[in-house]
């Protein structure tokens, strides 16, 4: 058993508004720059719809992840020489087109534009070349089912569940999918790169880009499934999503996770078996790498693995966090949370509680009362298109373990309904579903509450073969073109931190109104009045 | 005339080597993020998709002969008894093969530059100066292949290939390339140029072929220590 540690992430889609906050917050932060004007490092697609960038999910055209040759796993997109072979025009490579043209406007021509009996508009600009450019597509353009049905075809998982129920759908049932790169335990994009640039991270398993390593040989774009990594056409680099890397060593949740207004992302540590990965990702059947996985999953709990995790250099509070660890008790304990596309074989590591609103809410439409947990089951089983859709995404198409999650969830509602309005708990709800109430009323603690330091359990970063005095040298964000060199960069750091730092003297005497506690007028709210003014 | 010899080629090459050596471990040590690419396949694909592979490998295979027809003295292919003739017609039909490719390759790949707005936005100064130096020396090469085979009357191998060689043991050999045909005089000045070059421009990208993707295994693992590390904690990861 070699035991490893990756922070991993859970989101529960029941409570996603599709609000985009976290892609905006996570753009702010990471993405804002030259070069990476079209890149999302989070973005939040509607399902069904065809996601960002389109159609990304049909791996027979992008060639993503993993496929099994005569039982051993090879990138789909070829593997060593036939990368090299294609190393100077990939064939597989996503274009701008496929995302999106990024744009902007010239606002300057509302208010230079001749007098006219016309109001001026403000018309849009190429962000790439500068030149006006008609906007017929973006990166949520589907957004809340925008655009009608013909944009359903777009969408490969729906293509799967066939034609006639296409329409059908669309009435009942939507939700929203907010996603990151899943910084999986077998990531096809680090396989595809030939420079060795990106790496997994032994401490934490946080999949990076060495910015001085790339050669931009892109590579890992067609590598990774999920499309969540992503070339920065200035510097002729990848870059990907970094979990907040700076962040998560301070033990703080990342940028989306702590701005979602949702409150449904939660962080924490996963321990797993790294001897069983391989093997895991190599199941002949895509329905068994779900079970596959969750066998791959350590329990924290168990002395064994305490022992067999410090033997293999975890810090004795990485342990301890792994215990407390919401991620875990999601996935593993109550198996309610599902990994996202397993068949493409990588072992993605950010996971869903699958939606079971859009289940209740056809429910009540039909006048039923969307609570009762006879009602909420027998809906559960006759939405099978919904249900069939969504195995589609988190399960390789069985629908058992789907199902057996939302009728946890359905079953959570029926009983915590009884509680709050005052009726005796009973226990047979629970019983329906294999739990215990108190079981029960933990989950509904985690999901329905959802604490913050309940949701965040993430235990500071220490150094692999302690002592390596290397370590404290820092994120390395202020090296030449990154983050940390722009002013504004410093506010990754200021982020969180408490007002009076070191990260508060960009404010130059002026207040930080997001931690001004309303009371009073302290100094530098206003500005100093002129010499002799009013 | 003599002094100018002397400095073309006895003395210049000895500068451009110290220019390429000195400026490539300057460009490595000072910018490694500067090492890349610079794809614009983000932007076009359907040219590039043509261009990019035919321009490359013609040019791979236009180095591979260079290397046998600098570095293989004509005692060797006769001691190999490889008659002359022989070798001068592989060397014309392969030599103007791969030529002609990368010709034709960098042809559409400049086309395309000119042509596609947001590639053309992407041109830096140094692409610029590069491209009209790298078109003039792969002209200036095909032509000396071609004209050569047509008339016949120069063997490199007995000129421009000994002066290259004794260049190595620090002896150069001027009146040899002095007497070549100007064509190839021209060649091989624009070449020294283009070494000269090398380092500042986009063509440092050709050391990075990551020839060791073929030996390593898939999954690349680094401590977070080792990656703070890199070139005194300059490894910025996204
Ligand atoms: S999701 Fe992330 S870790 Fe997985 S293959 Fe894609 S970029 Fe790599
Ligand atoms: S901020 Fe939260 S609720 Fe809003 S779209 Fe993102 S994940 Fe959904």
């Amino acid at each position: 058993m070699r035991v490893m540690a990756q922070i991993a992430m859970v989101m529960n889609l029941d409570k996603c508004i599709g609000c985009h906050t976290c892609s905006v917050t996570c753009k702010q932060t990471w993405t804002n720059r030259a070069g990476t004007e079209y890149v999302w490092f989070n973005n939040v697609e509607t399902r069904p719809g065809q996601g960002y960038p389109r159609g990304y999910e049909d791996q027979d055209r992008w060639k993503g992840g993993w496929r099994l040759a005569h039982g051993r796993l090879v990138p789909r997109a070829g593997g060593r020489v036939r990368r090299l072979a294609r190393l100077f025009a990939n064939p597989e490579l996503p274009l701008l087109d496929d995302y999106y043209q990024p744009w902007t406007y010239d606002y300057d021509n509302l208010t230079t534009a001749p007098l006219g009996d016309d109001v001026p508009t403000a018309p849009p600009r190429s962000l790439v070349d500068g030149r006006p450019m008609a906007v017929t597509w973006g990166p949520n353009w589907d957004d809340d089912l925008g655009g009608g049905p013909g944009h359903l075809a777009g969408d490969p998982v729906l293509r799967k569940i066939g034609d006639d129920v296409r329409l059908q759908y669309e009435q009942s049932f939507m939700f929203y999918l907010p996603r990151i790169c899943e910084h999986c335990l077998n990531p096809s994009c680090v396989a595809a790169c030939p420079s060795g640039a990106l790496y997994k991270r032994v401490e934490d398993g946080i999949v990076l880009v060495d910015q001085d390593r790339c050669r931009g040989w892109r590579m890992c774009v067609t590598g990774c499934p999920y499309k969540k990594v992503y070339f920065n056409h200035q510097t002729g680099k990848a870059e990907k999503c970094t979990m907040c890397y700076p962040r998560v060593e301070a033990g703080e949740p990342t940028v989306c996770s702590e701005t979602c207004v949702g409150r449904l992302r939660y962080l924490g540590v996963m321990l797993y078996d790294a001897d069983r990965v391989g093997e895991a990702a190599s199941v002949p059947r895509e329905e068994d790498l779900y079970p596959a996985q969750l066998g791959c999953f350590l329990d924290p709990g168990d002395p064994a693995v305490a022992s067999a995790a410090e033997a293999s250099g975890i810090p004795h509070d990485w342990v301890e966090a792994a215990r407390r660890s919401p991620v875990y008790s999601l996935i593993s304990r109550y198996r309610v949370a599902l990994p996202l596309h397993p068949e493409y074989r990588t072992m993605p590591m950010v996971w869903y509680v699958p939606p079971l609103s859009p289940i209740v809410d056809a429910l009540a439409e039909t006048g039923h009362d969307g609570e009762e947990v006879g009602n909420l089951f027998g809906a559960i089983e006759s939405l099978r298109i919904p249900l069939g859709y969504l195995a589609g995404l988190f399960t390789a198409g069985d629908i058992a373990p789907v199902e057996a999650a939302l009728r946890r969830l359905a079953a959570m509602r029926a009983h915590m309904r009884r509680l709050n309005l005052g009726e005796d708990a009973d226990p047979a709800i629970a019983a329906r579903v294999d739990m215990e109430p108190a079981q029960i009323e933990r989950m509904y603690r985690l999901l329905a509450l959802a604490k913050y330091d309940e949701r965040y359990v993430i235990p500071t970063a220490y150094a692999a073969g302690a002592g390596a005095g290397d370590a404290v040298a820092g994120c390395g964000l202020d090296a030449p073109g990154g983050p940390g060199m722009l002013e504004t960069g410093a506010g990754v750091a200021a982020f969180h931190a408490p007002p009076g730092t070191a990260a508060d003297d960009r404010l130059r005497g002026r207040i930080n109104l997001l931690n001004w506690d309303g009371k009073g007028l302290p100094a530098g709210l206003f500005p100093p009045r002129a010499e002799g003014g009013r | 005339m003599k002094h100018l010899q002397i400095a073309l080629w006895g003395v210049l090459p000895y500068l451009v080597l110290v220019l390429f050596v000195a400026g490539s471990a300057w460009r490595y040590r000072y910018d490694r993020f500067g090492l890349t690419t610079r794809s614009t396949q983000l932007h076009e694909s359907r040219l590039l998709g043509v261009g990019g592979p035919v321009f490359h490998f013609g040019l791979l295979f236009v180095v591979a002969g260079h290397v046998v027809g600098m570095l293989v003295p004509e005692s060797v292919t006769n001691a190999l008894r490889l008659p002359e003739s022989v070798y001068r017609e592989n060397a014309l039909v392969a030599g103007g093969a791969a030529g002609l490719a990368a010709v034709a390759g960098l042809g559409i790949l400049l086309w395309r530059r000119l042509r596609v707005p947001a590639v053309r936005r992407t041109t830096s100064r140094g692409d610029r100066l590069l491209y009209p130096v790298l078109a003039t020396v792969l002209l200036a090469g095909l032509w000396t292949t071609l004209a050569g085979a047509a008339t016949g009357s120069y063997d490199y191998r007995l000129g421009v290939s000994v002066w290259f060689r004794s260049l190595f043991v620090l002896d150069p050999d001027v009146p040899a390339m002095a007497h070549a045909p100007f064509a190839f005089q021209f060649h091989t000045a624009l070449g020294m140029l283009l070494f000269a070059l090398w380092p500042f421009s986009r063509l440092v990208h050709a050391f990075a072929a990551p020839l060791g993707y073929l030996v390593r295994p898939y999954i690349v693992y680094r401590s977070r220590g080792a990656s703070a590390g890199v070139g005194a904690g300059r490894g910025v990861a996204r």
